[in-house]
């Protein structure tokens, strides 16, 4: 089976996030980027699907200062090719990055497309059904575990409320990964030197020549400070604002 | 012949048919056969399956488990089989040559690397160098603990354990009234290159000792700076734990660091740090040794310039905890000591295992990260163990001179039931409590 891991990166949130002077952006400065967490799930669970199935894992990412460890990392871990999409310049939104995803996936073998269900500089999950609709391919969203069969494959898929769904799906298809049957395996640092040293990345040109998206950015501004939480300091006064509340009597 | 040769020539020798027993043997018409003066039956030990035996002690570095000879020295020695863990190179040994493959197995992960059983060990059977060889293995095989995993990709990420941002690296300095110079921002030459550590950097408790070493170095006009947001992971614990690469890379990290400088001194807040500057750095270094000390080794010998200080009285009775990091792997045993005898109207009275023989607190060789696995497999943690013994000679106090310990004991005082009997302070914090 081949299958395609679609990752990206985001700004990382454990550093602070402050805006910069148009008032419109993320202050680049002390930005770091690092690999969008639920990539790395859709990663984990491209590997286990290979190494109870058998088959190939491809990595796709866009180029970008730092991409390279990024994907020797995963290589590490146990994928066999990764590809650097370059010449993309700014990407700006999911619709213009899902472009540029489908036609590299459309380059190469493909049987299962994998990605995050959502990145933390989006939360909308289109990503996976925008590629779907331009590849014209089944999607499901939000899934939690996948049972590999022959020429299908049995997910779970997860609603609101913690409901659980079973579904099947035809080949080929792409998934947005909630989570990997297992945590993301580590890959020791001496093992990614040795891939680093023993691999060349591979590079395909975009030339989707996906547009920006036309939506323009008016303002950014941190969420409101609240009035913040209350703290109380004993049992006594938990009792007394229930019972205030009319909660206990 | 190096020990691995030995160690091969020995196993080869044993698989050698000729020291298989035969079961008749009659020499010139007289039947010597051994069963007939012998109690036991015939050893049934080339039955099992040696596969794991052979592949751990083909490791380069791990080979002298298979030099041990069962004495059992080691097992009232280790601090996790005192915990009821049912552990120590004897009995892994034992179940190598008993078939069962240790790196799936938790006794691969136990060991906190203390050094207590090659202290007795006759046959110098040495964990320091087993466990983080094997355990290399294990993590390349994907074989690691998920409490583990989680702390070497903070550290690979971010250069320290809590996966912080390296920028809050110097937050803690933001709470203390005495100036903190930041090398990288003020690079003018310096007496002492403080090394803070993660500890003392990113954990509360570890901040009021950093808190209180800059107090106490500015006491004594010690002209000090740090590596500030440029610091990373000193990378001793990732190293016994078995991530040698990303050891390398912190230390190759810090090493930069160090040369941009020009210090007298590099002082350490921790016994790992020290460690691993003092005898691991070097290694990566050209062989390059740096003028480092521990924090308790630099400020005895200005006991003079202290000592006068040290004006308000701090009558208890205190009971010292000896790093294995300092104590056993570095031989120092008296610097933490001459402090705190220094220091006016405190009782200082010793544990029953203490200096050489010093109980480990259970947060080394990666056992920092393994508390989940340590409750699964041992009947107490090993800083339960030690909160007790320091209860049990009557401290009110113990006191501790390594960044991991605070919070590992101040934990095991409230799971055991001590809490308000004793307190866990850093020396430093009790220096700092004791000056004008």
């Amino acid at each position: 089976m081949n299958i395609i891991v679609l990752m990206k990166r985001v700004p990382d949130l454990v550093e602070d996030l402050e805006v910069d002077d148009t008032g419109k952006a993320l202050d680049s400065e002390y930005l770091k980027l690092t690999l969008n967490e639920f990539d790395d799930h859709a990663l984990e669970e491209a590997l286990l699907i290979k190494e109870s199935g058998g088959g190939e894992v491809t990595v796709v990412a866009l180029d970008d200062e730092g991409v390279d460890k990024m994907l020797f990392t995963a290589l590490a871990k146990g994928a066999d090719r990764a590809l650097k999409i370059t010449g993309a310049g700014e990407v700006d939104g999911n619709l213009q990055l899902a472009r540029m995803f489908a036609q590299v996936i459309g380059e190469q073998p493909h049987d299962l497309i994998l990605t995050g269900v959502q990145a933390a500089d989006d939360r909308d999950g289109q990503l996976a059904p925008t590629v779907a609709a331009l590849l014209e391919m089944p999607c499901v969203e939000v899934v939690n575990g996948v049972t590999p069969g022959e020429g299908r494959l049995t997910l779970h898929k997860e609603y609101a409320g913690g409901v659980l769904a079973e579904f099947e799906v035809d080949l080929p298809a792409i998934l947005g990964i909630q989570a990997a049957r297992q945590t993301p395996r580590y890959a020791p640092v001496s093992k990614v030197r040795q891939v680093q040293e023993a691999t060349t990345l591979e590079t395909v040109a975009d030339t989707s020549g996906a547009a920006p998206s036309e939506f323009e950015v008016v303002v950014m501004t941190p969420p409101e400070t609240g009035e913040g939480a209350q703290m109380l300091t004993g049992v006594e006064e938990l009792l007394e604002i229930l019972e205030t509340k009319g909660v206990i009597g | 012949m190096d020990d691995r040769d030995k160690t091969m020539a020995v196993r080869e020798r044993t698989r050698d048919e000729s020291f298989v027993e035969s079961e008749q043997v009659i020499l010139e018409g007289i039947d010597i056969s051994g069963q007939w003066n012998r109690m036991y039956e015939p050893r049934e030990i080339t039955d099992y399956d040696l596969t794991y035996m052979d592949k751990l002690t083909d490791i380069p570095g791990a080979e002298s488990m298979g030099w041990c000879y069962q004495c059992a020295q080691c097992i009232p020695a280790c601090p996790v089989d005192t915990a009821g863990g049912d552990y120590g190179p004897r009995k892994i040994y034992r179940r190598l040559q008993t078939g069962t493959d240790i790196f799936q197995h938790q006794d691969m992960w136990l060991c906190t690397s203390c050094m207590n059983c090659l202290r007795v060990c006759p046959k110098e059977v040495d964990m320091i160098k087993i466990m983080p060889a094997a355990r290399a293995v294990a993590v390349l095989e994907g074989q690691v603990p998920s409490e583990l995993q989680e702390m070497f990709q903070s550290v690979a990420e971010y250069g320290n354990p809590m996966g912080q941002s390296a920028r809050r690296r110097t937050r803690w300095t933001r709470g203390v009234e005495v100036d903190v110079r930041i090398l990288p921002k003020d690079p003018a030459p310096v007496e002492v290159l403080w090394f803070v550590g993660d500890y003392y950097a990113y954990h509360g408790r570890g901040n009021d000792a950093a808190q209180a070493m800059a107090r106490v170095f500015d006491h004594l006009g010690v002209d000090f700076g740090i590596l500030g947001a440029d610091e990373r992971c000193d990378g001793d614990s990732q190293r016994l734990a078995g991530e040698p690469g990303l050891f390398e890379e912190l230390a190759q990290h810090n090493i930069e660091q160090f040369g941009k400088y020009e210090y007298d001194k590099l002082v350490v807040s921790g016994p790992h740090a020290y460690n691993a500057v003092k005898t691991e750095y070097p290694k990566l270094n050209g062989g390059g040794e740096f003028p480092v000390e521990h924090y308790t080794q630099f400020l005895s010998q200005r006991l003079e310039a202290l000592q006068p200080r040290l004006t308000k009285p701090f009558a208890r009775k205190v009971t010292f905890h000896d790093p294995c990091y300092l104590g056993r792997h570095n031989g120092e045993y008296e610097a933490p000591r001459q402090l705190l005898m220094a220091v006016p109207e405190l009782d200082l009275i010793e544990m029953f295992r203490c200096k050489q023989q010093g109980y480990c607190c259970g947060g080394g060789g990666g056992g920092m990260w393994l508390d989940g696995l340590a409750a699964d497999h041992q009947v107490e943690r090993l800083s339960e163990n030690r909160v007790k013994e320091a209860v049990f000679v009557g401290a009110e106090v113990l006191a501790v001179c390594c960044p991991y310990e605070v919070s590992r004991f101040e934990d095991a005082v409230k799971s055991t039931g001590n809490d308000g009997k004793l307190e866990v302070l850093d020396i430093i914090e009790i220096l700092d409590q004791c000056m004008e």
